[in-house]
């Protein structure tokens, strides 16, 4: 067999070394844009890079073909150095057809790359987009560095000798614009030929069409005269250990499967599907060999009900969805707290309200996670900030959620969950165990058992079901302290009332102090979830144009930890940039009587750093 | 310690909270046969949990000396599902009103018994909203003049037993509060069933709806108004003087004075495959027919428990026991 080096040999042509790059990859739906995406993006992690990823998906699952509905992105940003964002300006933007070009052109800085298949541009396709002219002729792409690639032509050429159908032949179309991609930055293709290896095992002439579209791709970019130069971007310079590009939902689902490891408990997942969460209960229903149980309820009530059943037989239970199905669960998540009991709900957000956006991102449930629910029910709430801290997430919040024997919110949102970044695989056998301890039999001649006393952090005994001598019955009714019998008594409602809110409270002393990242003076960004990346890189942008300004990112929002109030005091002014009308910002204002100054967006969109920096240099002038 | 196992009584399933329904409500009759049956089937208390919705009747785990979860109004099943799921060992019973179970908790009611998974449903069916004082039910009858229906109720009622064998019940039974007798039997038959056991109880609530089953309870009518099934044998009636006969495919009551043969009666099998002969049973009502009580319908399929658990087994036996370090490590990663 000929070696990939020999097939796809290093460019003649100059390498100029750039620090980072930002490729964005729009198309059909059919197109194959997410295939090409997470193939770019796993080869550039391998090579060192430090990469992150925001997938755009259609709301539609399939929108006619051609139509500006029907157009998927995937954009990727892989860097020398670390970064925390998938970028804001596009540096190469490549377009299947019409509809992907008016759609993304937008976001191509000025002089970036666009790469479109010109054979995808006829009257038909113009027409699909809703376009009067075509955009490669009317002006529209003046100003950027445009080279028109006839792929439909030159891939049905490359997978010829193959013997496929037309219709299969095109299909290997993102594979000629992958090898072209490869190609303009050097990247290596072994991974994805490894990939089609496996993809297409049962199909070897589709396997060899889609290798020879890549290569035919990569030669293309080598012999072709619009391309003078090709992109060279070096490793970054992370911590060492053993990486892995992971996912929001999948390095959520591996961080409870790893929380049921260190705390002895199998899991159990009620879920209902829902879309951005729906790939946690796919990945979790994968691993059943760890002991995870998945029950795909009949709606989002019957998920949490029966996550708070596992839960009284002793099981690490779960429940995951989106808001809508968070709306459905605040009866049966309103029952946990007042049993007392430990789970995990998980809500990884989308735009709201009602059914909203599904496909789209926002921060706009945390309201309704930290007040959504009859009576005065505060629950413990901690947000993941990016993709791989959801695997730390999910640790911590079950941590809390026995300690203090108390239902908790793990907020994600749909660009965490679908975003990427590398995530260092962390020691095994150094992640520290989550002790859980269940009360043990009783004889007849011992003392009544309490099922409500407490312990030093007010957390009851978590007694299982099946225990001798320990029987006892729980509701939804107030119950007296100690016995957990019904009590209508108004001092104890007064009490239980107080003590559950307290024992949230109690939790800031398992959760550290925020830290401050930049000056602890001037403008304080003071952020939560997914706009970690944005407003981090947004403040470093501002440190280094000489802004004084500090950052603090929240993980646990409910309790806050116990030294924000003292930082928020250092700050002439506090920015809370959120991707919803102020949510957290009204809590903040609430808790400390803060003046804090929002930023927020609500397109269903991530922030621009730039964005950031604006409002903070706005400020801090100001 | 003694190996010798503590023979419990009924007493021994008593807990130590008041009973608090009304004097001479029907609940209290099932509490009492739901104890008998517990110690005479030897059951243990640290094994066995009662899971109910919210209404008068779901009150019950209170007055059980066992494990118990008053839950919220309509979703016992879901929580009774996923604890039955991750701890199959244990003895689970549903308790619900024909509210809890019919109206807000439809939906839960249907997907628990399809999934059969391996616990008791016990309805207690009163045809009203007890602890709401007195609206009509999902299994009021049309006309039913309750504080909310003061012109008389216009919603075709459900069918409590017709409802779960459509949705693929592989235990259907119906009793009544006062026939002590049957109900023990009733309650035994649905705990000896692998898979969901559903029982309509006839309960009577003197407060807001008294009388609705007089028919099938008082005395002078009961024989008359009830057909008691037994499984291979036929339906007969009214102290033997009246049966059913299949006239086609609609059942048909006829006199048994000496000119017709036990034989041409309809003959009750409760282990057919097809559900046909239980939906027939459980369409006869009161006035045209004698209501049937017993067991309609038994039939072995698999549980949901029981396949949860056995895809886990299977699943460490094909891929070993997870280990993190083999899953953190799978796919492409890179050193640096
Ligand atoms: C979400 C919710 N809605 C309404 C109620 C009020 N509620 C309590 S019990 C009940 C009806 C009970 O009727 P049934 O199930 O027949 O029980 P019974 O009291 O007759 O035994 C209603 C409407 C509630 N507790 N929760
Ligand atoms: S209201 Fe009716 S059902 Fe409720 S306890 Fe009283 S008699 Fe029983
Ligand atoms: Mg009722």
């Amino acid at each position: 067999m000929t070696s990939s080096a020999e097939l796809f040999p290093p460019t003649k042509k100059p390498a100029e070394s750039v620090s980072g790059v930002t490729v964005r990859l729009a198309g059909d739906s059919g197109d194959g844009m997410q295939l090409l995406g997470t193939q770019l993006t796993n080869t550039s992690a391998l090579s060192g890079n430090d990469v992150a990823t925001f997938p755009d998906f259609p709301a539609e699952i399939r929108a006619p073909r051609g139509t500006r509905a029907g157009v998927s992105g995937f954009q990727v940003q892989f860097s020398a150095e670390e970064i925390f964002t998938p970028g804001d300006g596009v540096d190469t933007l490549v377009c299947m057809n019409p509809a992907a070009l008016i759609t993304n052109i937008g976001d191509l800085r000025r002089g970036g790359i666009l790469i479109v298949n010109s054979d995808g541009f006829g009257a038909k396709d113009l027409k699909l987009a809703k376009l009067d002219s075509n955009p490669l002729e009317d002006g529209t792409i003046e100003g950027f560095r445009t080279i028109k690639v006839p792929m439909t032509t030159m891939t049905r050429g490359a997978v010829e000798p193959t013997g496929l159908s037309v219709k299969f032949a095109d299909r290997c179309k993102n594979f000629f614009a992958m090898g072209l991609v490869f190609w303009l930055y050097g990247r290596d293709v072994e991974p994805t030929l490894r990939f089609i290896e496996n993809k297409f095992s049962g199909k070897p002439d589709i396997a060899e069409a889609n290798r020879l579209a890549l290569m035919a791709g990569w030669n293309y970019g080598e012999t072709t005269e619009n391309f003078a130069s090709t992109f060279l971007v070096p490793a970054a310079d992370l911590e060492q250990g053993v990486y892995k590009n992971v996912m929001g939902n999948q390095a959520l689902a591996w961080g409870l499967i790893a929380a049921a490891e260190l705390s002895g408990k199998e899991l159990f997942l009620g879920s209902y599907p829902i879309t951005p969460a729906s790939d946690i209960l796919h990945e979790l229903s994968k691993h059943k060999n760890f002991g995870v149980r998945t029950f795909q309820a009949e709606d989002e009530i019957a998920a949490v009900c029966s996550a708070v059943g596992a839960a009284l037989g002793g099981s690490m239970a779960i429940t995951t969805s989106s808001g809508p199905g968070i709306a459905l669960k605040g009866e049966g998540i309103g029952l946990g707290l007042i049993l007392e009991l430990p789970f995990l709900i998980i809500d990884v957000q989308r735009g709201g309200p009602s059914t909203g956006l599904p496909t789209k991102t926002e921060q706009s449930d945390l309201l309704m996670v930290m007040h959504g629910r009859n009576g005065d029910s505060p629950l413990p709430v901690i947000a993941a900030q990016s993709p791989a801290d959801c695997f730390n997430v999910a640790i911590e919040a079950w941590k809390i959620a026995t300690k203090y024997m108390t239902p908790v919110f793990i907020l994600s949102d749909g660009y965490i969950a679908n975003g990427s970044e590398p995530w260092k695989i962390p020691d095994v056998d150094a992640l520290e165990k989550i002790e859980i301890n269940h009360p043990g039999p009783r004889a007849e001649d011992d003392p009544p058992f309490m099922p409500y006393s407490r312990d030093e952090n007010l957390a009851r005994p978590w007694a299982l079901p099946g225990t001798p001598g320990l029987m006892h019955r729980v509701g939804g009714l107030e119950k007296q302290d100690g016995t957990g019998n019904v009590s209508y008594d108004p001092d104890n409602h007064q009490y239980m009332v107080e003590t559950r809110a307290k024992k949230v409270e109690l939790v800031a002393e398992s959760i550290g102090d925020a830290e401050v990242f930049g000056k602890s003076r001037g403008t304080l960004v003071l952020s939560w979830g997914g706009t970690y990346g944005a407003c981090r890189t947004a403040v470093k942008t501002a440190l280094a144009d000489g802004v004084e300004v500090g950052h603090v990112h929240l993980r646990w929002i409910n309790p806050f930890p116990a030294n924000l109030e003292n930082l928020l005091g250092q700050y002439d002014n506090v920015l809370i940039p959120e991707l919803n009308t102020g949510q957290l910002r009204l809590l903040i204002k609430d808790k400390f009587l803060t003046n804090a100054i929002g930023l927020n967006k609500i397109k269903g969109k991530p922030f621009h750093v730039s964005e950031i920096v604006g409002k903070i240099k706005e400020l801090s002038n100001g | 310690m003694s190996t010798e196992l503590p023979v419990l009584s009924a007493k021994d399933f008593a807990s130590d909270q008041d009973v608090r329904w009304c004097p001479g409500c029907g609940d209290y009759s099932i509490l009492a046969q739901m104890k008998n049956v517990l110690a005479s089937m030897g059951k243990k208390q640290e094994e066995t949990v009662f899971i109910s919705g919210i209404g008068c009747s779901s009150r019950f785990p209170y007055y059980m000396n066992t494990y118990g979860l008053h839950s919220i109004h309509g979703r016992a099943p879901a929580f009774a599902t996923g604890l039955k799921s991750t701890r199959p060992e244990l003895d689970v019973w549903v308790i619900t009103g024909d509210g809890d179970a019919l109206s807000i908790g439809g939906n839960h009611f249907i997907h628990l018994i399809r999934r059969n998974v391996d616990l008791n449903i016990i309805l207690f069916n009163n045809s009203i909203y007890g602890l709401t004082k007195g609206q009509y039910s999902p299994t009021s009858k049309v006309g039913t003049k309750t504080k909310s229906t003061p012109m008389g109720s216009i919603d075709q009622p459900l069918n409590p037993l017709s409802v779960a064998i459509a949705a693929e019940a592989s235990f259907v039974a119906r009793s009544v509060d006062s026939n002590v007798k049957h109900l023990r039997t009733t309650l035994q038959r649905a705990s000896e069933h692998r898979g969901t056991s559903f029982v309509e109880v006839y309960q009577n609530c003197n407060i807001f709806n008294d009388g609705v089953w007089d028919y099938a309870k008082a005395k002078a009518t009961k024989d008359e108004s009830t057909v008691e099934l037994e499984h291979g044998k036929p339906l007969i009636y009214a102290k033997g003087n009246k049966g059913i006969r299949l006239n086609g495919f609609a059942p048909e009551t006829v006199d048994l004075d000496g000119k017709i043969a036990q034989d041409d009666l309809l003959f009750h099998d409760e282990k057919l495959e097809s559900p046909q002969l239980a939906y027939l049973l459980s369409r006869m009502r009161h006035p045209e027919f004698p209501e049937p009580i017993g067991v309609f319908r038994a039939v072995d399929r698999p549980t949901y428990d029981s396949q949860i658990n056995a895809q886990v087994d299977f699943a460490r036996e094909k891929n070993s026991r997870g280990d993190l370090k083999t899953l953190f490590n799978s796919g492409d990663t890179w050193t640096v």
